[in-house]
């Protein structure tokens, strides 16, 4: 055989010519937040895989209500303006936390509970009022599916909440020391992810719901 | 006040499971017994289940997977006796435990042999191949471990506590539904895999952040290890399909425990839905289970025919041409639900279209030998019995793809033979290459070579009279899965599958005995230079075992192959380069929240498990104050001073010097 | 029930496609697996004549043949998919002589009951069709999945519930085969073998008629205590008033079979009196 074969010691086997050096492992805050990247993508594919079944189910209703009956689309709007204020509040209280500001950032991430809160409160009392019904998640393939996909979100939104309160915490406790700014890279990322899930939610199973 | 759970649970009336749970409860109350009373319990929280070091997550890793191949194989050798005697006869064991039993053995075979077995190795090399001093998040990587022992130790409780799933190892409803599964064992099986689920989600997400945020200077992706690229494509299929499994097991705890619908008979729920659902997941699971193989084969094949490898470039396209076509071919696990033939035929392509880079692959290890010195150590032993072994697998393989053949197959023990043929010849085989080539690595001294090379062709031999006969009952129509038979032209094969049990079982004898001989020899086999084969790659710089740190200074590599480079140019120069600038290092402290948190996961699986509801809020609140204690430490790091790093790479240094009997280092 | 041993054109396309593709791989596996042996023995450390190559790692007409090789069988193998997928789909009819005969079979835990509407008829693990002609399933199940399988008639197709699947078969050679259930279905699943009985056209009616006067009716009340769980080791038969029933079955308008009744499985004791009575 007489092609090219490969020689040891020299730095460019594959005549690349240049191109960015690789200086080593990257930096804690980069890593970091990469990682968590990487969870809320998965997280997303989990979610997909909700739509999914959801899209399947649509027209599974065993005789029983259709969404176009059931879903109060004033009741979404508000939960949506609330998801969407709490994550832009969110955004103030992260600026506050860059500049370092403790006041400000508490004042900020608590609102951004309230209207978390809010949006739950919404979510539960439009949850119990179906199940009142006699449409809960039991009475048909289409809203066990509904309620699954609606509830993990929901769910979500629970455990950030929670998240949150303990953030509050930490930086109440400790500061804004640099492993704890790293967390909270990682909190802001998940809950403005939470409201792209929910535009998504909204777009999908609400407004499309309804028009059909 | 204890929801479901009664003595009832417990299997006084069944001698096997009784007997087999309290022997090994005996047996582990006395390993216990032994650690405590000759004082190593303090060593044993500090250095092990407390460490975020990768190489220690690592082997314990695959400590878990060999210790629950054991078990599966008990599994598997009772499956095999049961089916050599049950012909016109109901054999020893009735319908409901056979059924459990293979349940069992599938289940912990993925999910606790090879998953860990591969992860554990993925761990122990990776940052050692990449140049770092860890993964990217070492706590992550212990909580990870720890899960996946959690799902491995429900999974034995349903032994005796209950009973365990008899649904086989994926639980297709409407069988797993609560109508026709009443009892704990799908929900062990259930909670056992979310829990455990996690874990490897974690593993994913730690494994695929190393390798592509983590390398050290100089080493760009076309310089790192063929094995670095099968880690990435292996994780980057866990982070993908995981969350389809963790869905679709939630789908039916929902549709099991809150009388939801999703696969229900009744009310609209859609059976179909969860055959697509879980084999969208089932696919690239098998794929993350081969692909590190398929990388330590690359690794050991180049070592041991001092040749690079060949065709690296290729062998990087197939990795990832693999990672991508494996989320394409579901289909072809259920070619006979129906679904029209342009849908099958479209899945049957597209299932064989991933045969084309699996086999470039096997081209490229036969190019690699091709003009090389070929040692037979166990390790190359182990990858030529794969590339014989897989072919064949392989080649089954792709006629079950094809639909009408599939039409005749599916289902079948040709079916299992195939299955087995790929993970056992592949995944298995790789596993233990990698164990036999990276042992010296992790602690220090070699596995003796008689007893390896004996494990292997026991295994060998083993598997060909287990599972050949296997392909020829299928072709005479045995289907999977049956308790008792009475057709007389199956009896036969079935026999000498039986006897070829018996001999991997002596197989896995050679191999606890290698463990135990390499122990007590341990000192005759020090591996003492940190390059027991004339290895290409980094890990083969460090010392053996390496200290804590790795690397006293983070390498600069200049190409492939990068410490076959240095090794090169040592030898030309003869010498070393000169000492490093050596700084202070910090590293990860030690934390228990791994191992607490899979406590209170523990509890609050076998809580959910049997319907005990305020143990579940116990657990839950447990878990939960585990992390916000874990991050509310103060201090997360320690510093080992520039004076200790110099003093064991110096000692390194003096090793290396020896091994590649050179002068002396450059100042 | 030898798969390789076709008694009827849908097995054996099966089984041609089956043979032609391991032929066709063969060629490419064997020299494969010979190269490996012979690769590793000729280049073993030990032997100090074979050539040492130790930068070979790169060829470009290498590769073009390496990727080549499995590509072209591939694309080979992946016609013949595409081809067979299509003539030998499960809903495509079967050719045959006399008329068609249409069968709706029902999985039930754990025995196949096959109703014959057009003949008015319904048996229990064991199906009776006449040489030649063409057969026309419509398949359900009672409660789980099931996957009802004759080896020498050819293609296997799944039963679920309330959801209807087809298969199209025919039986040339008289005589007697044998079927099963290729999916498990739960403790009682490996007794879930079922009789085919091969016969001449003449003979079939023949056997329709006398099968017509049976004392028993399949009814939704028979067929509520069949869906109950158990092993049948006889072979019933039964006259079918409502040619619906199957339709009321497949669209849930008859409810899925119950499942387990006690906490433990009935077919427990049932599979302990012994397989003597099976055949």
């Amino acid at each position: 055989m007489t092609d090219a074969t490969l020689s040891y010691g020299h730095g460019d086997p594959y005549q690349l010519h240049g191109g960015r050096p690789h200086e080593g492992p990257a930096s804690k805050r980069i890593v970091t937040g990469y990682g968590f990247w990487i969870f809320l993508l998965s997280d997303i594919v989990m979610f997909s895989c909700f739509f999914a079944a959801y899209a399947v189910l649509l027209g599974q209703t065993a005789g029983g209500p259709r969404g176009a009956e059931l879903f109060d689309l004033r009741s979404v709007a508000l939960e949506t303006a609330f998801l969407l204020i709490s994550s832009f509040i969110c955004g103030l209280a992260m600026i506050a936390a860059d500049l370092r500001n403790a006041l400000w950032f508490q004042i900020g991430m608590a609102v951004t509970c309230l209207f978390g809160l809010g949006f739950l409160a919404l979510e539960f009392r439009e949850f119990s009022e179906l199940v009142g019904r006699g449409a809960g998640p039991t009475r048909s393939a289409f809203l066990s599916a509904f309620f699954t996909l609606v509830g993990c979100h929901g769910a979500h939104v629970s455990a950030g909440v929670l998240w949150l309160l303990t953030m509050m915490a930490q930086v109440f406790a400790k500061g804004f020391r640099a492993d704890i700014m790293r967390r909270l890279l990682c909190f802001a990322l998940f809950w403005h992810v939470l409201d792209i899930i929910w535009v998504a939610i909204f777009s999908v199973v609400y407004l499309l719901g309804s028009a059909a | 006040m204890l929801g479901k759970l009664t003595w009832a649970a417990i299997p006084f009336d069944q001698p096997i499971p009784l007997i087999a749970g309290a022997v090994v409860l005996v047996g582990i109350l006395a390993v216990l017994a032994w650690i405590v009373i000759a004082g190593y319990l303090p060593s044993l929280w500090r250095e092990w289940i407390t460490s975020v070091d990768h190489k220690r997550i690592g082997v314990m890793y695959t400590l878990l997977a060999m210790v629950m191949l054991l078990r599966g194989f008990s599994d598997a050798i009772m499956m095999r006796i049961q089916q050599a005697i049950a012909f016109h006869s109901q054999g020893y064991l009735p319908p409901e435990h056979y059924n459990q039993i293979f349940s069992a053995h599938g289940t912990i075979m993925i999910f606790f042999v090879a998953m860990p077995f591969v992860i554990g190795l993925m761990n122990l090399v990776v940052p050692l191949q990449l140049g770092v001093r860890d993964v990217a998040f070492p706590t992550l990587n212990s909580v990870g471990f720890w899960l996946t022992a959690t799902g491995a130790l429900l999974v034995n409780v349903s032994l005796v506590v209950g009973e365990f799933a008899r649904t086989g190892w994926l639980p297709y409803p409407p069988l797993s539904e609560l109508t026709y599964s009443p009892g704990v064992g799908v929900d062990y099986y259930l909670w056992s895999l979310e829990i455990s689920g996690v874990g490897t989600l974690v593993a994913g997400i730690n494994l695929v952040t190393t390798v592509l945020k983590l390398r050290t200077k100089g080493l760009t992706y076309l310089r790192m290890p063929i094995f670095c690229w099968t880690t990435l494509a292996s994780n980057l299929l866990i982070i993908t399909a995981f969350p389809i499994l963790t869905a679709t097991l939630a789908m039916l705890i929902l549709d099991r425990y809150f009388g939801f619908h999703f696969f229900t008979n009744e009310a609209g729920g859609n059976v179909m839905m969860f055959m697509n659902l879980i084999w969208a997941w089932g696919h690239p699971e098998v794929y993350i289970l081969v692909l590190p193989a398929f990388g330590i084969y690359s690794e050991v094949v180049a070592t041991f025919s001092g040749k690079p490898l060949f065709g690296y470039r290729s062998m990087v396209i197939a990795t990832m041409a693999i990672c991508i076509i494996s989320f394409m071919v579901w289909l072809h696990h259920f070619f006979t639900m129906g679904a029209g033939p342009n849908v099958n035929a479209i899945f049957g392509i597209a299932s064989m279209i991933i045969a084309v880079p699996t086999g470039v692959k096997i081209y490229n290890w036969l190019f690699t030998m091709y003009g090389g010195r070929v040692r037979f150590a166990t390790p190359m032993l182990w990858s030529i019995g794969f590339m014989v072994t897989f072919i064949i697998g392989g080649l089954t393989g792709v006629l079950v793809a094809v639909p009408p053949a599939d039409f005749l197959l599916h289902n079948s023990l040709f079916l299992v033979a195939h299955f087995h043929n790929v993970i056992i010849g592949g995944v298995l085989f790789g596993a233990f290459a990698g164990y036999a080539y990276w042992f010296p690595k992790a602690f220090g001294f070699r596995l003796v070579e008689g007893w390896g090379k004996a494990a292997f062709w026991c295994w060998l031999f083993g598997f060909y009279l287990s599972f050949m006969p296997l392909y020829a009952v299928g072709i005479l129509g045995m289907t999977r899965r049956m308790q008792h038979y009475d057709v007389a032209e199956w009896r036969p094969w079935l026999l000498v599958a039986g006897f070829g049990a018996v001999v991997v079982l002596a197989g896995i004898v050679c191999q606890i005995m290698q463990l135990v001989v390499s122990i007590r020899d341990r000192e005759e086999l020090r591996d003492l230079t940190g390059d027991p084969w004339d290895g290409r790659s980094l890990e083969w710089s460090t010392a053996s075992p390496p200290p804590v740190f790795n690397f006293a200074v983070l390498p600069d590599v200049e190409g492939e192959d990068a410490y076959w480079t240095i090794k090169s140019r040592a030898r030309e120069q003869g010498l070393l380069r000169g000492e490093p600038d050596y700084r202070d290092i910090e590293m990860p402290r030690n934390s228990a929240t791994g191992f607490v948190c899979a406590f209170f996961a523990t509890v609050m699986g076998f809580a959910l498990i049997w319907h005990i509801w305020w143990m579940v809020i116990v657990g839950g609140v447990g878990a939960f104050a585990t992390f916000v204690a874990f991050a509310w430490r103060d201090h997360d790091e320690y510093v080992i001073p520039a004076a200790e790093v110099a003093r064991m790479d110096r000692a390194n240094r003096e090793a290396r010097l020896t091994a590649l009997k050179l002068a002396g280092s450059s100042s | 029930m030898n798969i390789l041993d076709p008694q009827g054109p849908i097995a054996a396309a099966n089984k041609t496609i089956l043979v032609d593709s391991v032929a066709i791989m063969l060629a490419i596996v064997v020299p494969t697996i010979i190269a490996i042996f012979a690769f590793a023995y000729y280049f073993r450390a030990t032997n100090t004549r074979a050539f040492y190559l130790p930068n070979f790692a790169h060829s470009g007409r290498l590769e073009l043949v390496v990727w080549s090789i499995p590509a072209l069988t591939i694309i080979l193998l992946g016609g013949v998919a595409w081809i067979g997928s299509h003539e030998l789909d499960p809903r495509v009819p079967v050719a045959g002589t006399g008329s068609p005969v249409r069968i709706q079979v029902v999985s039930l835990d754990w025995k196949w009951l096959f109703i014959y509407p057009d003949q008015r008829v319904a048996t229990v693990n064991a199906l009776t069709v006449p040489v030649g002609a063409p057969l026309e399933f419509e398949l359900t199940s009672s409660s789980v999945m099931n996957v009802f399988f004759i080896p020498q008639l050819g293609s296997m197709i799944y039963t679920m519930n309330g959801m209807v699947t087809h298969l199209n078969l025919r039986a040339d050679q008289a005589g007697d085969l044998q079927g099963l259930s290729a999916h498990f279905s739960g403790d009682g699943f490996p007794d879930m073998l079922f009789d085919v009985h091969v016969v001449s056209p003449l003979d079939f009616p023949k056997w329709v008629e006398a099968t017509a006067k049976s004392d028993s009716v399949l009814n939704a009340d028979a067929y509520k205590k069949l869906s109950q769980q158990s092993i049948e080791t006889g072979r019933p038969t039964y006259r079918l008033d409502d040619p619906r029933l199957f339709n009321d079955i497949a669209t849930l308008r008859i409810p899925p079979g119950p499942g387990p009744q006690l906490t433990d499985n009935v077919a427990k004791s049932k599979s302990e009196s012994g397989a003597a009575n099976v055949r």
